[in-house]
Parts: C-alpha cells; structure tokens; sequence
C-alpha cells in the first residue's frame, strides 16, 4: 500500500515535504501499525503513540484529509495512496508531532477538576446512577485533539476560544450533581470567545474517535447559561 | 559541560497513578515538586486498566478488608509481604473514598454508592463466597482515574515537565541519590533536576514481551536506572501472564468481563475451567486460568483455524449489560477481533501483562537494599512506588483489581513519606561534577556513528527471545538456552548505532536508551526464573511442579554486578493481626 507522509525535520530541513513510502499490509493492520512499518523503514521518522488500544490519546493524525486515531483506523478502510499529515493547525515540531501546548492550555483554563464545597462525608459522596448515567459521553475524553484541530474556530483563535475538547470537559462539570462550582464555571465562560465561537459546524463530532459530542455538550452549556441568566 | 540545571524538593519520574497520587500529597503540602513524564500525563499506561480498584467497602457484600487480605495473600502464593498487605487492604478504603472525592466518576448502585464487581481470587470469609470487592467506572477505571489524578494536579499547581526522558539517577558517593540526568524530547537537550528526594513510578516492562497487552513506552525505564544505580530488583520472575488477551494481538479483555458473568470455552464448547478451578471456575486468579488456557490449547483443544486460542462468551449476558458494564472492552473486540461480543464469543489467549517483582521498597516507599539476613539498608533520597517497585504486595501472582489499589495506596504513602521527611532535610546535599559524568556518559554513547545493527533489529530479536524463554511454562533447559540468548543480545547492544543524529524530537533516540532498559530487565528476568526451582503463581515449572516451602518461601533479589542473585526471606507477620501460614492454593 501506498503512503506519501509529511515529512519535516527542522535540524535538517528547510522546507515541510512528502515522503512516499510502501508498506505491505497484513490482517488486521492499523494505520499505526503501518506508521511503526514506516519507522522500521526509516528511523529517522517521528510519531507519538503508545497504547495502540485508542484509549491513551497519543496517535491522532490526519489522513486522506480526515482527523482520526492511528491506532483503531484499519487502513483498509483509508484510500489509496494514503496521505498522512499532522493535526491541522497546530505549529509542526517535527514529522507528525505537532505542539499541543495551546490545546493544554485551553483545557486547564475551564478548570477541568471537581468542585466540591461542602464538607465531605466519611464515605463517597452519594450519586444517584440516573445522574452518573449524566456523565457518559463525556468522561470518557482521552485528548487526542482530534475535534479541536478539526475546528474551523480553533483554527482561527486558538488562544481566545476554548475549542470543542475543554468544553466536552467543561459540561463533564457542569453536569456533575457533586460538583458546585456551577455559578463560577459558568460566569467564566462568558464573552464572546472562550463558548460563543461555536458555530456548530460539527467537525469535532465527525472527527472524534470515541464518538462524543462535543457540539452536542457546548448547546447544553448555553441552554444552562440561560436559564441561569433569566 | 555545562548542564542546563534545575532544583526542586521533590523530583517524581513517571505520572501515572503512583506519579500523580504522590505528586497530589506533595503539593498539597505547597512543596516544589516536579513531575517528569515521558508522555503527557494522561497518555502513562494506568489511562489502560480497565476492571477496576479493590477495597472492602462492602457495598454490593459484606466484606472487610482482612478477607480483602487474606485473598491478597493466598493470590500471591504466600509470597506476599504480609505487613504490606495488611497495610494496602485497610488503605484500600479511605483511598478509594478520597479517590471519589476527587471526581472519579464511578459507575453507581440504586442507593448510589459506588458500583462493585467481583473479581478473580476474591472470597468472602477466607476462601467462602464470591466476594464483589472490585470498584469501576464502567470498564474504564483506570482512564477515569488518572484523568482525575491529573486534572486534581492541575488544581494543585503541579510543576509538569511533559516529553523529558529520565536518563539515569544521580548518585554520590556515600549512596544517596541527588536527582536525575533527564533529557528534553523535542529540543534534545539534556536537564540536570536536583531534589532532595526522587521517586521512581515509572511502571511496568511489558514491552520485554513480543505480545503483551502493555503499552509503547513501557519499557521499564525506572527499573533499569535503579539497576544502575547499585539497586537490584526482587521477584522478577514472577511475571504475570493475563488470561484474556485479545488472540494473535494482546490487547487486554479485562477480567471484568467474567465477573459480569462471561465465561471460557474450548473448541468443543467445553467449560473448561470447572476442572481446573471446580469452585471459583472462570474466577480463579490469573495465574491458574493463564495456564488452563495453554494446557488446552496445548492438548489440542483450542478454537479456531490454527487452534492457537479459546472463546470468552459473553452474548448470553445480554445487550443491557454489555451496553452499561462493557462498553470498552465491545469496542475493542470490534476494531481488534472483528466480533461483537453481544453476538459472538471473544478469541482469547494469555498475553505479557504485569510484573510483579520491581525495585525493593518498604511500605513507605523508601528504596531499601535487603540483604539474606532479613535487614535492609534505605538508600538515601530515593523512593519507589507502583508497578515499577516491589514491596511486596503481589507476591508470585497479583489479583486482577489489585493493581490500581497499589500504585494508589503507595504512591500516596510515598507522598506522605516524602513530605515528613522534606521537614528534617531542608538542604540539598551537594553534587560534584564527577558524579554527574556517568549519566551524561549514557548519553553520549549513542553519538557514536558509523555502521552498526539497528535498534529495531535488536529489539525485536530480543523480544523474541524473552517470548519463547521466559513464557508461561519453564523447564530449565528452555530457561538456559534463554540466560545465554539475552547474554548474546547484551553483547549485541555495544554494536547497535543510531543513524539519526538529530536532536529534534529524535524517536529513535528514545527507543535506543529504552532498549538499553529492557535489556537490563530482561536478564533479571531470566537469571531469576532459572535459579527458582519450584513452581509458585506465575513462576510454573514442569521440571518443578510443586511449590517448595522449605527452600523457596523467600524472595528473589538481582543485582547487575556481576549479575548476582541474592535472597531474603518472606515477611510473614502481618502487622496487626495473626499470620496467614502456607496453605495448598486450590480455588
């Protein structure tokens, strides 16, 4: 199978290039195991990845246009010659590794942790399954930073609006019956970057390898600020 | 040279559970804590584990947690440090409460306390009842967790060195250790941090294996520093094998789904395990199903084409449960072996999961070197905690749910340890450049140029050797043709050259130091399992079928000089309670 890969190694490279290379694949082979192929191949090729299960987030690249993880993406599927790329829109440090600092960043500014104020019992804090059945579909992120580079939004202000993951994870709080620090996760989402510059384009849903919602999450924050706000 | 250099109080290499809950304590307590990862925080392998975390809290059964230790201690084959034991499972339930208030979002019962499931080798009442002692977030425990860890870092303030390599211990001259040499992956460049105390949780080695359910970057790299150190490793040919892989490709089918109700089948639709476990059946620990499962393959009672592997069923237990209790390990099953597990049976065979031996500590987390009289000597300013240490709680064989428990209990104890002593030690100890040459040697060994074999050709031919020689099943013959091969492999390393020379976000780099790692561990692996003479847990012998209590109840220590192998006895006395004497392990 055919594969041309973007190719950049700033110690050596002036310019960003594709490389083409052939890899022969066997049953059941992932774009990963094809990338790692490629590394046998050439050493001096860099990717991320490392649990190769789609659960530790490593591996996200964009593919024939598409941004998806490498390792649960069989390459039968992909369309030959396969193109492979790093996630859109984030400054490339080298090969498919690109700097996810601003997608960090944006995450820890929703403040991604339970607020609990109450004084806490010996025992768990009581939830109810009809309100931990709440958080399925959005704990479950493994930040791989598939949505939030296939953005048009985050493309455009990376460091003013929040993008699709820290707000997935944002709503993970919000719709948390022990978290209380609804009025102030709210208010900081206020002004018309950091949630308003969501305009439902739904690139992050059809992106996202666990199939969340994002788009879906962001709607249930602007309905929460309203009713707050009435 | 000059080395870009940094100091903090506290210096943790690794963030996964153990990492992060140590990390947590300490700044918490407004201490300078840096944590160096090789990965960004939440992509360490705990994000991985599946089933769950054990503790007592009795929510679906009575329970308590010296039942909870008692399973503990017949599960490692009364290899377990009984102290240690006891210390984990009364740990275990303030940890898992703290752990929920936290934010873990467990799954949930009608009264809302946390869900529980049963687990392989849990009992109630010594060895009476299935116990359900198994705590989850769906099948999903470990990611729910670590993502908790770390966002509850983030709130702390947390100092993250993200993508730096840990490339050795800085130690002096009187043995205490100084920090660590660590290198920065996307510049390249090397950074020296200094801390008054360093804490090694740096994981597993599974990728010593060529199938395992292990990660990428688990390679031991923790391990191996404290080999070079002058630390040994104890235990580590006690490795355990997970029953339910995912056939041909190691991907891990949590032991949840037997605990939900799932069960194992030969080619003939046999319910195999009710005749090598008639109680506990598909429940026994890992090390009893691990081996039925090759024994029926073996004899030729295996499934499919080649005949190489068994069926989990699971279908009969419905799509509501698959749906609510299994949903990862369904799409796993989907991408990885084409099967939906509502509608057909899972193929599965044991697959490279979890060491149980690691880097000797006490229950509070310092590093100690034990000697053959049963003293140990702490070695001062390092400390140890998850998978990569070895307290020993898990013995010959770790029970599944367990494992979450340790890196959690002790990486907090570690924590805590940490704080109390940063209040006698405000001082660093001095570093002189001579002691800083040999890590910086580690590096400049792979600027050496010219023709040579490759990393990936040596890593895959040790891999190789590990698999067919260190295995399920050893007989000294197929143990001594190993110690020779891994011997071969080492002299092999000095060969190897590395033919990108760059310095930006150089891979291979990495790949050829953690190569280095593995093979370290990998000798300590073999020459461990050739010198025991018995079959215990997950050591199984042919040539020693039974376990030996009158000459192996002790446990393994490897040191590198010399490659030597030591022994210490098993700490049999608990702390509180009455010793759980050797018993036959029938489940």
């Amino acid at each position: 199978m055919k594969f041309f890969v973007y190719r950049y190694n700033p110690d050596v490279d002036t310019a960003p290039h594709m490389q083409e290379y052939d890899v022969e694949v066997t049953r059941g082979m992932m774009l990963r195991d094809a990338l790692m192929e490629i590394k046998r191949q050439d050493e001096s090729f860099a990717f991320r990845h490392s649990c190769g299960e789609g659960v530790c987030g490593s591996d996200a690249v964009n593919a024939n246009g598409k941004n998806m993880l490498g390792c649960t993406t069989p390459v039968v599927e992909l369309k030959e010659p396969v193109n492979v790329r790093p996630l859109p829109g984030r400054p490339v440090i080298r090969d498919l590794v690109v700097d996810m600092s601003q997608f960090y960043q944006q995450y820890r500014a929703v403040k991604p942790y339970l607020i609990h104020k109450d004084p806490l019992p010996e025992q768990e804090i009581l939830q109810s399954p009809e309100d931990r059945d709440k958080l399925d579909g959005l704990y479950e992120c493994i930040m791989c930073g598939c949505c939030s580079t296939s953005c048009p939004s985050f493309w455009w202000n990376p460091d003013k609006f929040h993008g699709p993951q820290a707000l997935l994870q944002a709503w993970r709080f919000l719709a948390d019956s022990r978290d209380q620090a609804t009025e102030e996760r709210l208010d900081d989402l206020e002004g018309p970057y950091k949630l308003f510059r969501c305009h439902t384009i739904m690139n992050c849903v059809e992106s996202c390898p666990k199939s969340l919602n994002p788009t879906k999450a962001i709607g249930k924050i602007k309905e929460l600020m309203l009713k707050h706000s009435i | 040279m000059t080395l870009a250099r940094r100091r903090f109080d506290a210096l943790i290499i690794g963030a996964g559970g153990a990492g992060l809950n140590a990390a947590l304590q300490l700044a918490n307590a407004n201490l300078r804590v840096a944590v160096v990862s090789k990965v960004f925080p939440t992509r360490s392998h705990t994000v991985a584990a599946q089933g769950g975390v054990n503790a007592a809290l009795a929510n679906v059964f009575e329970d308590n947690w010296h039942w909870h230790m008692f399973d503990t201690v017949k599960g490692s084959d009364y290899l377990g440090d009984q102290d240690a034991i006891e210390f984990m499972c009364r740990e275990a339930i303030p940890t898992v409460y703290e752990l929920e208030h936290n934010g873990v979002p467990f799954s949930r019962l009608d009264n809302g306390r946390i869900y529980q499931r049963a687990f392989g080798g849990q009992s109630q009442n010594f060895g009476g009842a299935q116990a359900a002692r198994t705590c989850a977030a769906a099948d999903r425990t470990g990611h729910a967790i670590l993502h908790t860890l770390y966002q509850q870092n983030i709130r702390a303030r947390t100092h993250f060195f993200d993508e730096y390599f840990g490339v050795d211990l800085i130690r002096d001259d009187d043995g205490a250790i100084l920090g660590a040499l660590t290198l920065e992956i996307e510049t390249g460049e090397p950074l020296l941090i200094e801390a008054k105390t360093t804490l090694l949780a740096t994981g597993g080695c599974g990728q010593v294996f060529r199938t395992t359910s292990n990660a990428h970057i688990n390679t031991g790299d923790g391990m191996a520093m404290a080999l070079r150190a002058g630390v040994p490793l104890m235990d580590m040919e006690f490795f355990q094998f997970h029953p339910t892989g995912i056939s041909g490709r190691g991907m891990l089918i949590t032991e949840g789904v037997r605990g939900e109700g799932g069960y194992l089948v030969n080619k003939d639709g046999e319910r195999f395990m009710e005749r090598y476990a008639p109680n506990a059946k598909d429940l026994a620990s890992r090390d009893v199903v691990a081996r039925a499962i090759v024994t029926e393959v073996k004899e030729g009672r295996g499934c499919g084409p080649n005949a190489d592997h068994v069926l989990l069923k699971v279908d009969h237990l419905g799509e509501d449960i698959i749906a609510k209790r299994l949903p990862g390990i369904r799409e796993s099953s989907q991408i990885f072996a084409g099967v939906d597990p509502a509608v057909e049976p899972i193929p599965v065979f044991p697959t490279a999961h979890y060491v149980m031996g690691g880097i000797p500590t006490d229950r509070l987390g310092h590093v100690v070197i034990p000697s053959s009289d049963g003293s140990e000597e702490i070695v001062p300013g390092l400390y140890a905690a998850g998978e990569c240490a070895c307290v020993s709680v898990h013995g010959a064989n770790r029970l599944g749910g367990n494992s979450l428990l340790d890196i959690l209990v002790f990486g907090r104890a570690a924590g805590q340890q940490i704080i109390d002593h940063l209040k006698d030690s405000p001082e660093h100890r001095p570093m002189s450049d001579a002691i800083i040459e040999k890590a910086v040697s580690r590096l400049s060994r792979w600027e050496q140029e010219g023709e040579g074999i490759s990393v990936r050709e040596l890593r895959d031919e040790f891999r190789k050797v590990m698999e067919d020689h260190a295995g399920v099943f050893r007989t000294d013959e197929i143990m001594s043709e190993g110690v020779e091969k891994v011997k071969a492999v080492r002299e092999k390393l000095k060969d190897v050259r590395l033919g990108d020379q760059s310095k930006v976000f150089n891979t291979a780099r990495i790949e050829a130091l953690e190569l280095e790692n593995l093979i370290d561990i990998g000798m300590s692996i073999v020459l461990s399992a050739l010198e025991r003479k018995e079959s215990r847990g997950a050591h199984s012998r042919p040539d020693y079928t039974e376990r030996d209590d009158v000459n192996w109840l002790k446990h393994s220590v490897y040191f590198q000089e010399g490659d030597r192998l030591d022994y210490k006895p098993v700490q049999t006395k608990p702390l509180t309670v009455e010793t759980f004497p050797p018993k036959p392990r029938v489940y």
